[in-house]
């Protein structure tokens, strides 16, 4: 059978960096095709690519789709082909419905003017293929992060895709909703459209794809082919890497002390419908040099309830009492909440932890200017070391601490949110999603600093929606479910089945 | 051989440098060609003794507006009341003083409070409310247009008491009676401009042994070197055509001591960090621990405050509080921040860029005005000027990626 799409010794250099060198790519006819690699890998470029991003001429190789040759000065050049690429940072505008969303661009339309009984019915259909019931009128900004998804995909439906390119789809989705995605591709795969999905769960990889394609420092390392049963996580963490992880969690060595946090009776309403009581009696204690995880669906209230606890930076009439080392501590606003030792690490870096116009070393020291400075006046040689402190011990790479946080890869991002909430001192760390979107070797990495926090006896919360993580990680787990905390367990006695248990017994 | 690749590594190293600051050289440069034309069409008028004072005079209301300008700019915001703020202090001046015949140096007081006052109050509703302060501004534009009036009566009000007329047309006073080229030379304004000239240039080279100290240091030496040679040609230049005419006027040291104070707020202070992360990302501030809606009500107070002294000095400058005092002037301050190099998003913006984008204007008023071009065809030109640098900052932007 002759490949759908053939993507031949592809070189693309940026002044002073090859991004990518003599990359070789084929994907079948019906066939899901994963590509995994680190951040920074290329997997991006590659994909810019293929979709006329860049267009012809930008690079060297060649692209043949249908057994033709393929020269894309456009990106609709690529999608009027069939070529349809779904980006991580979803392109749908919030304020407009699914079915405007759906038809943006290719509105149904004679002379301008809208045919909405045919944009409503064709929405429907459309909705109807990727499984969403949802009414065609409902405003984006109303549906959930899974949603929107499937709405994009619906939209690349409405283009008659051959070719469906998906970056990091499940990045944000819970695990349900991941599932629902990837079965819809297998469904699409039947049908006879291919698939890429770039991703770094290599648990979804190993679920649905038919070939994966490593990719390493802009090279294709290897191709494998699932259905002959040598391929495994560890052998694709190993391709990835080019190292062997024996572990994929660093040993531990904490030891667990008095309670630091203790949280009762937490109860927060949502900020704009009043009547929503989004966090409901919750009660948590974290001990000096422990890691607490909290598990818990999309939705199930883990944010708003970390957010809420931090300085009320989430929700309204928020009621519960707050100890810290035994003593009452009033944290109703986020300055007092840092000088009381709280610290939180927003699950969104690029929106709440982070401004990417500026430098590394002024985001470092953000949140604790106190310290270098005296009377207002910051002290720029102090400063300097404590960045080049930073740097140096969590290991952010980067050209030095004067490289804007917009150009770092995600795992030296969360670095730097990290040591900015590491110099504010705090007695607990609040991560929210500590690893989203990062690669395997950052990830280690990752989980290396919060078990030097609790070796350092700070107590630590972990909110994360990967179940094996929280279970490599943590001590102790709460599993949240609907704005209620329904089960605590040790971590020797969790499992994902026992969470999952909790949860739907709930 | 060494000694060379030394030597051509330093041309790459200056070469990277000068493009990574493109935009602060860019417009430096355009200053200066835009000075030398002018010099040349205007037949050396503008250069004259008198006419450097007179491009002092013009502009410092418009330069001490930037200032504040700037930081709300930087904050994310904007302020549209400025000119309609700086006529009502104007007015209200006259009235204490003339009118009323009060003390000019406690009205001065009351006026600068007044003015932060207002800025207070329009930086409540923008901090406190989520009000676009655009709208808000927009508002209290018409509203002090109106007030103006309505404490003038509708008519001009002057002249002033001598005491506050000192602030714009008074001068440093000489202790000596030199005379050059047969005509009075100012001896303290010149001995000023070389103290000036030798503390600023102590300061920048105790800051890069700072920085090589703890190599830091970005700045090729030869471009550190030729950076200060021109500082010291400037400022000693321009005080000795100052010196030339009636040495330094008061309004100019006003204009330099808050120039000197805004550049040392804005990279030297937790204030002016947190302003740049409020404009940067204001939720990633605000998780930080950033009282941003407490910045926001300083900002726009210190605004005030500095659209109240604009005023004050303007009325002094005319000896007369007219209801069109003002008219205009924030499109001149808000065009001097952007010329300069601030970003409409927030985050990004010089002090030391909006006080060149003022003068960048004002020279081109004066040398436009003394070429005899009418005020029709300044403003075409002026408009250009704007959207050219705007353009030429959006253009870099994208082309570096």
């Amino acid at each position: 059978m002759q490949p759908i799409l053939e993507m031949r010794d592809i070189t693309k250099t940026f002044p002073g960096v090859k991004a990518l060198t003599n990359v070789n790519l084929s994907v079948m006819p019906a066939e899901i095709h994963a590509i995994v690699g680190e951040n920074g890998a290329g997997k991006s470029t590659l994909m810019k690519v293929l979709s006329g991003v860049y267009p012809d001429g930008t690079f060297t190789g060649k692209i043949m789709f249908e057994g033709k040759e393929q020269k894309f000065s456009t990106i609709s050049d690529s999608e009027d082909i069939g070529i349809i690429i779904i980006h991580q940072e979803l392109a749908l505008v919030p304020l407009l419905s699914i079915a405007e969303n759906l038809f943006l661009g290719h509105e149904t339309a004679k002379m301008g003017v809208i045919n909405w009984y045919e944009a409503y019915a064709r929405t429907k259909e459309l909705l109807a293929k990727v499984g969403l019931k949802e009414n065609p009128d409902t405003l984006i900004t109303n549906i959930g992060t899974g949603k929107q998804q499937l709405v994009e995909i619906a939209k690349a439906l409405n283009k008659k895709v051959k070719l469906l390119i998906l970056d990091e789809p499940t990045s944000s989705l819970n695990e349900k909703d991941s599932d629902a995605l990837l079965e819809l591709l297998m469904g699409f795969r039947s049908q006879g459209i291919s698939s890429i999905l770039i991703t770094h769960k290599l648990n979804e990889v190993t679920k649905v794809a038919d070939r994966i394609t490593v990719i390493r420092d802009g090279s294709t390392i290897d191709t494998m082919d699932c259905s002959d049963g040598t391929v495994d996580e560890d052998r694709i963490i190993r391709a990835m890497v080019g190292r062997e992880l024996s572990d994929r969690y660093p040993p531990r060595h904490a030891t667990i002390g008095q309670p630091v946090l203790e949280v009762k009776d937490w109860s927060v309403y949502h900020p704009h419908h009043a009547e929503r009581h989004t966090i409901k009696g919750v009660n948590l204690t974290v001990n000096a040099g422990e890691v607490v995880g909290i598990a818990g669906l999309m939705g199930a209230g883990r944010t708003e309830f970390a957010m809420s606890l931090f300085g009320r930076s989430w929700g309204q009439k928020i009621t519960g009492s707050v100890k810290l080392h035994g003593k009452d501590v009033d944290v109703s606003t986020i300055p007092r909440a840092v000088d009381a030792g709280l610290a939180y690490v927003t699950e969104d870096r690029k929106t709440y932890g982070l401004v990417l116009i500026d430098h590394i070393k002024h985001n470092i020291t953000l949140a604790n200017l106190e310290d270098v400075s005296k009377k207002g006046v910051i002290d720029d040689i102090r400063e300097l070391q404590v960045a080049n402190g930073y740097r140096r011990d969590l290991g952010i790479r980067s050209s030095s601490v004067f490289q804007k946080t917009g150009n770092l890869s995600g795992g030296n991002q969360q670095k730097v949110v990290l040591s900015k909430w590491l110099f504010s001192g705090p007695d607990v760390l609040i991560l929210d999603e500590p690893t989203r979107g990062i690669d395997v070797g950052a990830k280690y990495e990752i989980y290396g600093i919060i078990n030097k926090l609790a070796e350092a006896g700070k107590a630590v919360i972990v909110i994360s929606s990967e179940m094996p993580e929280l279970l490599g990680m943590s001590d102790r787990i709460y599993v949240m479910n609907e704005g209620r905390f329904v089960a605590e367990m040790p971590v020797a006695e969790a499992s994902q089945e026992a969470i999952m248990r909790a949860i739907m017994r709930s | 051989m060494a000694q060379a690749t030394e030597t051509s590594r330093d041309k790459i190293d200056i070469l990277h440098f000068v493009k990574a600051n493109i935009r602060d050289y860019a417009l430096l440069i355009s200053l200066l060609i835009i000075m030398a034309y002018f010099q040349y069409s205007t037949n050396g008028t503008l250069f004259m003794p008198v006419n450097m004072t007179n491009i002092i005079l013009q502009n410092s209301y418009i330069v001490i507006m930037a200032l504040g300008m700037l930081l709300i700019i930087v904050a994310g915001h904007i302020d549209l009341s400025v000119g309609s703020v700086s006529g009502f202090i104007g007015a209200v001046a006259a009235v204490f003083m003339v009118q009323w015949k009060m003390d000019p140096a406690i009205s001065v007081v009351i006026c600068l409070a007044l003015g932060a006052l207002i800025g207070a109050l329009q930086g409540y509703f923008v901090a406190f409310y989520r009000i676009p302060a655009f709208i808000v501004t927009l508002a209290g534009m018409l509203v002090f247009k109106g007030l103006a009036l309505t404490v003038l009566g509708g008519a001009s009000v002057g002249p002033f008491p001598k005491e506050f007329q000192l602030l714009s047309s008074g001068y440093v006073p000489d202790f000596t009676t030199v005379q050059l080229f047969g005509q009075p030379f100012n001896v303290l304004a010149m001995l000023i401009g070389v103290i000036v000239t030798a503390l600023i240039i102590r300061a920048n080279v105790k800051e890069r042994s700072n920085q090589l100290q703890h190599s830091m240091a970005e700045e090729p030496s030869m471009i550190f070197l030729g950076r200060n040679i021109l500082i010291a040609i400037g400022f000693l230049g321009f005080t000795y055509l100052m010196a030339r005419y009636r040495g330094l006027p008061n309004v100019l040291i006003v204009m330099f001591a808050l120039i000197v104070l805004f550049t040392f707020i804005t990279t030297r202070t937790t204030f002016g960090r947190r302003i740049y992360a409020l404009g940067g990302n204001e939720k990633a501030a605000k998780l930080s621990g950033i009282n941003t809606e407490r910045l926001i009500l300083l900002t726009f107070t210190i605004m005030g405050a500095l659209a109240g002294l604009a005023g004050l000095i303007f009325a002094a400058r005319l000896n007369v509080a007219t209801p069109k005092a003002g008219l205009g002037f924030e499109l001149d301050v808000i065009a001097a921040c952007f010329i300069g190099g601030a970003a409409t998003t927030g985050g990004v913006g010089k002090v030391v860029g909006a006080v060149i984008g003022a003068f960048l204007m004002g020279v081109m008023n004066n040398g436009m005005s003394i070429m005899g071009i009418g005020i029709d065809l300044q403003q075409v030109i002026k408009g250009v000027v704007l959207m050219l640098a705007v353009f030429l900052d959006v253009y870099y932007k994208q082309k570096a990626g």
